[in-house]
């Protein structure tokens, strides 16, 4: 008897896979081996390790502890997904180079995802706060100063780049304001 | 490690799931599933079929009213620990919720479902028990309400039917005016607990010197059921008021003379916590 496939439709990295899979397939197997996106690295395959960590729907989730049939509709993140629209490193891949945090790099793309997820709901957080957002992910070659240096680093690059990109919008406002406000007087005072 | 084949069901409406679960004997529901899937991925279980709930309407619901807390089938530890509103209502649930598992298994696994998977090691079994909470099942028979103290027959055994589901656990509200406190100990962070304890209690009015007018303890990780025992006749020594009723028992983790030591040690301690924030009366009218 063979066993029962599902058709299932991925989104993944702004993208859509269709792959043909038995319900039993974890989602992390369903992105390396039918994706063919072997940035996720598996390690302990029941939950411990973290380096399997995708973003399901911009949420951290273990991938072995997912099955694929049973994330249709997410929108999955993986590592590879993370760069920016131009191929040049995400703020927290930035600070990894950075700051040396990884050695061997199997456990990196789970903490990449946990802590682009993580700068993003705290995009200021102290070193107990980055010491606990990297808490469920192992890593045996760092001892983990360089990767909560990383966590902290990747923060700043995050708020330096949303600066420069506010700083762009504000000019551009200012601008427009500039030369609104010769005209509409009562439009300002009506707002404050 | 991976699961053995398993039929996938996946229903759109609970009618569906319970039909479901009442025609197909082995099946079991997958709800967050991280427990469940470690579980299949080391063959410790091999159900034919999974009824996958993730995609029901209506159970993601965490509210509070005055009389407590409840939370849905499909609500996230997450969502119930950032919930302010389940956090005032019963502070209990998150100081509990902050010590289930990492983070990331929070975003996935549900707090219906720990209960259901009734782990003794786990915190949110304790927690319903401690708190006289109740778990409202549902099956092609209808809908009906286990008490916590009726919910555990044994270690990872509750007496919900094979096929019925949890939709929700209902959370007493802490009364006006009580205190909780909650600690535990484990070999990392994140790891199951090798003895943990919860504690509410409450005092004739607030200072240094109100009576204390109720006490109840909680043990994850002792014996193989959660554990509650009522120490408010026994104040000046609580923990061997809790180890008559506990069996501390052996296993690759810790022994029973050492989970005997941190019952002795953390009973005290958590109490008079649970009592110096019910004098304090920090949470007087938080209801």
């Amino acid at each position: 008897m063979s066993e029962e496939l599902h058709d299932v439709r991925l989104r993944v990295n702004a993208g859509v896979r269709q792959i043909r899979v038995p319900a039993r397939r974890l989602l992390s197997d369903a992105l390396r081996h039918d994706c063919g996106l072997t940035g996720t690295h598996v390690g302990c395959e029941h939950g411990v390790c973290g380096a399997c960590t995708v973003l399901v729907d911009g949420v951290p989730m273990r991938s072995c502890l997912m099955f694929a049939v049973s994330a249709e509709g997410a929108e999955i993140t993986t590592v590879e997904g993370l760069t920016e629209d131009d191929d040049s490193l995400s703020p927290v891949q930035q600070a990894f180079r950075e700051c040396h945090g990884l050695q061997c790099g199997f456990c990196t793309p789970g903490f990449l995802t946990t802590i682009a997820a993580g700068i993003e709901r705290n995009p200021e957080p102290t070193e107990e706060e980055a010491r606990e957002m990297v808490a469920g992910n192992l890593c045996r070659c760092t001892g983990y100063h360089n990767i909560v240096k990383s966590v902290l680093r990747a923060a700043e690059i995050q708020r330096e780049r949303a600066g420069a990109t506010q700083d762009a919008s504000t000019e551009v406002a200012s601008t427009e304001v500039a030369s609104a406000a010769d005209t509409s007087t009562d439009a300002g005072e009506a707002q404050a | 490690m991976k699961p053995a084949p398993f039929a996938y069901r996946r229903p759109s409406t609970l009618d569906e799931a319970t039909r479901l679960l009442a025609e197909e004997p082995g099946a079991k529901v997958l709800a967050g599933g991280q427990s469940l899937v470690p579980l299949l991925s080391m063959r410790l279980a091999a159900p034919e079929t999974l009824v996958d709930i993730n995609h029901l309407p209506d159970l993601g619901h965490v509210v509070a009213d005055a009389t407590g807390v409840r939370v849905g089938a499909l609500a996230r530890h997450a969502e119930v620990l950032a919930s302010e509103e389940a956090g005032r209502t019963q502070p209990l649930l998150a100081q509990a919720l902050a010590h289930v598992a990492h983070a990331t298994i929070r975003n996935r696994g549900t707090t219906v479902g720990s209960i259901v998977h009734a782990d003794a090691a786990a915190e949110m079994p304790m927690v319903l028990s401690l708190l006289g909470g109740s778990l409202d099942v549902v099956s092609v028979r209808g809908r009906r309400t286990i008490a916590a103290a009726d919910l555990f027959a044994g270690p990872l055994e509750s007496t919900l039917a094979p096929d019925e589901i949890a939709v929700e656990a209902f959370f007493p509200a802490l009364p006006a005016g009580g205190g909780v406190a909650f600690e535990e100990i484990a070999r990392r962070h994140g790891d199951y607990a090798l003895v943990g304890v919860a504690a509410v209690a409450t005092t004739d009015g607030s200072g240094d010197d109100a009576p204390i007018t109720s006490a109840r303890l909680g043990f994850v990780s002792v014996s193989d059921v959660p554990v509650v025992v009522d120490v408010t006749d026994a104040l000046d020594d609580p923990a061997e008021a809790a180890l008559a009723e506990l069996e501390p028992a052996d296993d690759i983790h810790a022994t029973a003379a050492f989970r005997t030591h941190l019952v002795r040690v953390l009973s005290p301690r958590v109490l008079a916590r649970a009592v110096a924030d019910s004098r304090s009366g920090a949470l007087a009218g938080h209801v």
